[in-house]
């Protein structure tokens, strides 16, 4: 494989990530695989002794692992949108993010179902969602997308990978031989032939074109589980945009998480640059606008109709004596502050808008937090229930545990992941720094050098 | 056929199934009883209302009656089907209700609940600022448009054509979507080992027991009784004939005393179904609480102190 001088220094820039494994990322393995550990006994509890060992009850049936189901499937749409229109629209200074937007794809994909299996109370008859499907029941519908989108975004991950992984088998890197027999096997013989780019090139758009529409719809499904029930809170016909915008704002929040924290880590300041953070930035001041829209129109209307149970759940969102707080955390932190700093040009840049960007995923998290269970508190027939647990929904410890289980995996997929592959794509990398950019880096070199 | 004609050959059927049941369970007494159902030996002297072959309600002592499962023998597909032919309704007299608990003691007993389990709930509600409190029995509303059954991915839960819907739990996965779905919140859910030492042998969707951990379960309409010519537990234990229980295809209705028609019973009492704005079409009505045998304080009074405690919030708004 040719590459220009620009992707060579990439390259030789990543070259140590992919050959050593290094100490700092064993720590990380270890440290993730502790949590997962953590996890894992949690879930034995829960098989063993079954759900009650979760805060869940007959009201509020659904509690964390739900809301980190929503979370994780809204990044991964994030994820193949966010990468399959900078692909599409052959957005040049985009080139050097869309690895890292796939591979948020992915492996949020691999870890939200896991939540849901999570909230199945008979792991023993999982299967039974196959043999015996119903096709009316959005659940079914959910289960489809959803394995529908997992193979397509792992295709589309793939086929941009096909070149890169030409480049490693090429470079004679010092690694393993198992190692470079894969990569040699996964680069399918591509050779950068005029037919082969064609194809290549082809098929990923072809996709991408798949997975843009696929992933909004996967996105609509995944609200209509409640948009489709009776539930005050639940039952609206904005619910599908809702969480399609949803997703897209807490994707790109967590994609700018990612770039700050690879940026830092293996120093890829001349690949992710301040400008890609204030494009970044920009995407997510435009998306929190929508969302904040979205939440508006919704608390909006149903309060100035103040249907009686509409207005149930609304005084439980904005009584601080219930989940008032969380409520102005949710919309504070999760709508105003990110339009602000972005807004503002003293704030805008990378490590604030990335501090602003992570603060905005928690908020976003607690936003979905609040849309299940306040809902789930307010039932139609009034609970006249003395067990307190049975009122009020609090999560346990295996719940918890689950929780950060699941983000453990997350984080160490990301971890291992950016051993096995160049976190900035190599082939197809073009030069995007403005002159301007350039003069800055020059200044900045001459600045350390000693007199 | 005309209607008229339908609607007698469908109480000709009642009354020889009926007839049948209620000969084969005399019959049957003197069996051992391999007891592996859900009811449990009734105790000798205790009273068992039946529908006698020419339409009545008889009393018999129960232990001419052998609650073995020999009766409600039926393929796992018939317990999906149905009972051909009938068409099954209830309908609850407000008017009457006094929260003596004694359906939901019953059908605990009758399902081998643990008491915090209520299949059937008795709430108190009150309709609006003015309004006057009264005793609400909620049992599953059998829906002619169940949103549980709507959702649910792995048909566990189900429409039978006699109207009932159940659930099978050895189906069931228990992702607890339909409990989300239902608007009357009916469901529950073992969250824990049911642990009521009943073998599943000859479990059914119409037996619904025993209760399997991680799995729904809810008010059944006790299908297996009716099978048998009986009265569902909660309808014989109210002492105050709350519950009646017929079929539709009959126009008749039954509350153990009185057997009446059940379009005149909705019409003469302004008979109604909760919340129908939901579109559910819910098998079952309510007759307004007009008229009321008791005060509502009777009720309340005579209740345990953690009973209490459900319904201090109306009851405070009273005084
Ligand atoms: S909990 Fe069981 S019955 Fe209910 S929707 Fe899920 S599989 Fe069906």
């Amino acid at each position: 494989m040719e590459l220009n001088t620009f992707q060579q220094t990439a390259f030789d820039h990543q070259r140590p990530t992919i050959e050593k494994f290094g100490k700092r990322a064993w720590f990380w393995t270890f440290f993730f695989l502790l949590w997962i550990a953590v996890g894992g006994y949690a879930l034995y509890l829960q098989i063993a002794k079954g759900h009650g060992v979760t805060g869940m009850r007959d009201n509020v049936v659904w509690g964390l692992f739900i809301v980190n189901f929503i979370f994780f499937i809204g990044i991964s749409y994030a994820g193949a949108i966010i990468s399959g229109l900078l692909l599409l629209f052959k957005v040049s200074w985009g080139k050097p993010i869309i690895r890292l937007a796939q591979m948020m794809t992915i492996i949020s994909v691999i870890v939200g179902p896991i939540f849901i299996l999570l909230c199945v109370g008979r792991f023993d008859r999982l299967h039974y969602l196959f043999i015996y499907p119903r096709i009316q029941s959005p659940m079914t519908w959910d289960v489809l997308a959803i394995l529908t989108y997992f193979v397509g975004s792992v295709l589309f991950l793939y086929m941009a990978l096909i070149k890169d992984f030409a480049v490693y088998r090429d470079a004679k890197l010092n690694i393993p031989k198992w190692k470079q027999k894969l990569y040699s096997a996964l680069s399918l013989g591509y050779r950068g032939a005029a037919s082969q780019k064609r194809h290549l090139i082809r098929s990923q758009n072809l996709l991408a074109i798949i997975l843009i529409p696929l992933s909004i719809m996967v996105s609509s499904i995944l609200s209509w589980i409640f948009g489709m029930t009776l539930r005050p809170g639940w039952h609206s016909t904005i619910f599908g945009p809702y969480f399609v915008l949803a997703a897209l704002y807490s994707g790109c929040g967590v994609l700018i998480v990612a770039m700050w924290v690879y940026r830092k880590m293996y120093k890829l300041e001349n690949y992710f640059t301040d400008r890609h953070f204030t494009y970044l930035g920009y995407t997510m001041m435009i998306l929190a606008a929508g969302y904040g829209y979205f939440t508006f129109s919704e608390y909006f209307t149903s309060w100035f109709s103040s249907e009686v149970w509409d207005n149930e759940v609304i005084n439980k969102l904005f009584n601080p004596a219930e989940y008032g707080w969380w409520t102005l955390f949710a919309n504070v932190v999760g709508i105003i502050i990110p339009m602000l700093i972005v807004a503002i040009p003293k704030t805008r840049t990378p490590n604030v808008i990335s501090l602003v960007a992570f603060c905005m995923v928690i908020a976003l998290w607690v936003k979905r937090y609040l849309i299940i269970v306040p809902t789930l508190e307010s039932p139609l027939v009034p609970m006249q229930d003395t067990r307190q647990e049975y009122v009020k929904y609090s999560a346990t410890w295996p719940e918890w545990a689950l929780t950060f289980a699941g983000i453990a995996t997350f984080l160490l997929f990301f971890t291992l992941m950016s051993k096995f592959v160049t976190v900035v794509p190599v082939s197809g990398l073009e030069d995007t720094k403005t002159h301007h950019e350039h003069a800055k880096d020059h200044v900045k070199k001459e600045d350390i050098q000693p007199a | 056929m005309k209607q008229e004609e339908i609607k007698d050959k469908g109480r000709r059927d009642f009354i020889k199934t009926a007839a049948i049941a209620t000969i084969a369970t005399t019959a049957c007494g003197s069996l051992a009883c391999s007891c592996s159902s859900k009811h449990e030996h009734h105790k000798a002297a205790e009273k068992v209302k039946l529908l006698s072959p020419d339409g009545e309600i008889v009393e018999i002592d129960s232990s001419y009656l052998d609650h073995a499962n020999h009766m409600s023998i039926i393929s796992k597909k018939q317990a999906r089907e149905g009972i051909p032919g009938r068409k099954f309704v209830m309908v609850i007299d407000l008017a009457r209700c006094k929260n003596a608990r004694k359906c939901v003691t019953a059908c605990q007993k009758m399902h081998h609940l643990p008491v915090e389990k209520e299949w059937l709930s008795v709430k108190l509600m009150k309709d609006s600022d003015k309004g006057s409190p009264y005793w609400f029995p909620k049992t599953c509303f059998h829906c002619d448009d169940p949103p549980c059954v709507k959702v649910c991915p792995v048909d566990a839960t189900f429409k039978r054509q006699d109207g009932l819907v159940l659930i099978d739990n050895e189906r069931c996965i228990g992702c607890k979507f339909c409990m989300a779905a239902c608007p009357y919140s009916t469901r529950v859910f073992n969250w824990d080992e049911p642990n009521q030492g009943i073998s599943d042998a000859n479990y059914t969707a119409e037996s619904s027991v025993p209760s399997k951990i991680g799995t729904v379960e809810k008010c059944d309409f006790c299908p297996d009784m009716i099978r048998q010519g009986l009265l569902p537990d909660c309808v014989t234990a109210c002492p105050n004939g709350v519950f009646y229980f017929g079929d539709e295809n009959e126009d008749t209705v039954t509350n153990g005393d009185e057997t009446v028609s059940l379009s005149q019973l909705l019409k003469d009492r302004g008979g109604y179904r909760f919340m129908e704005e939901l579109g559910t079409k819910p098998r079952l009505y309510y007759l307004p609480p007009k008229d009321r045998m008791f005060p509502v304080e009777r009720g309340y009074e005579s209740l345990p102190e953690e009973l209490k405690e459900r319904y201090k919030d109306v009851i405070e708004m009273e005084k």
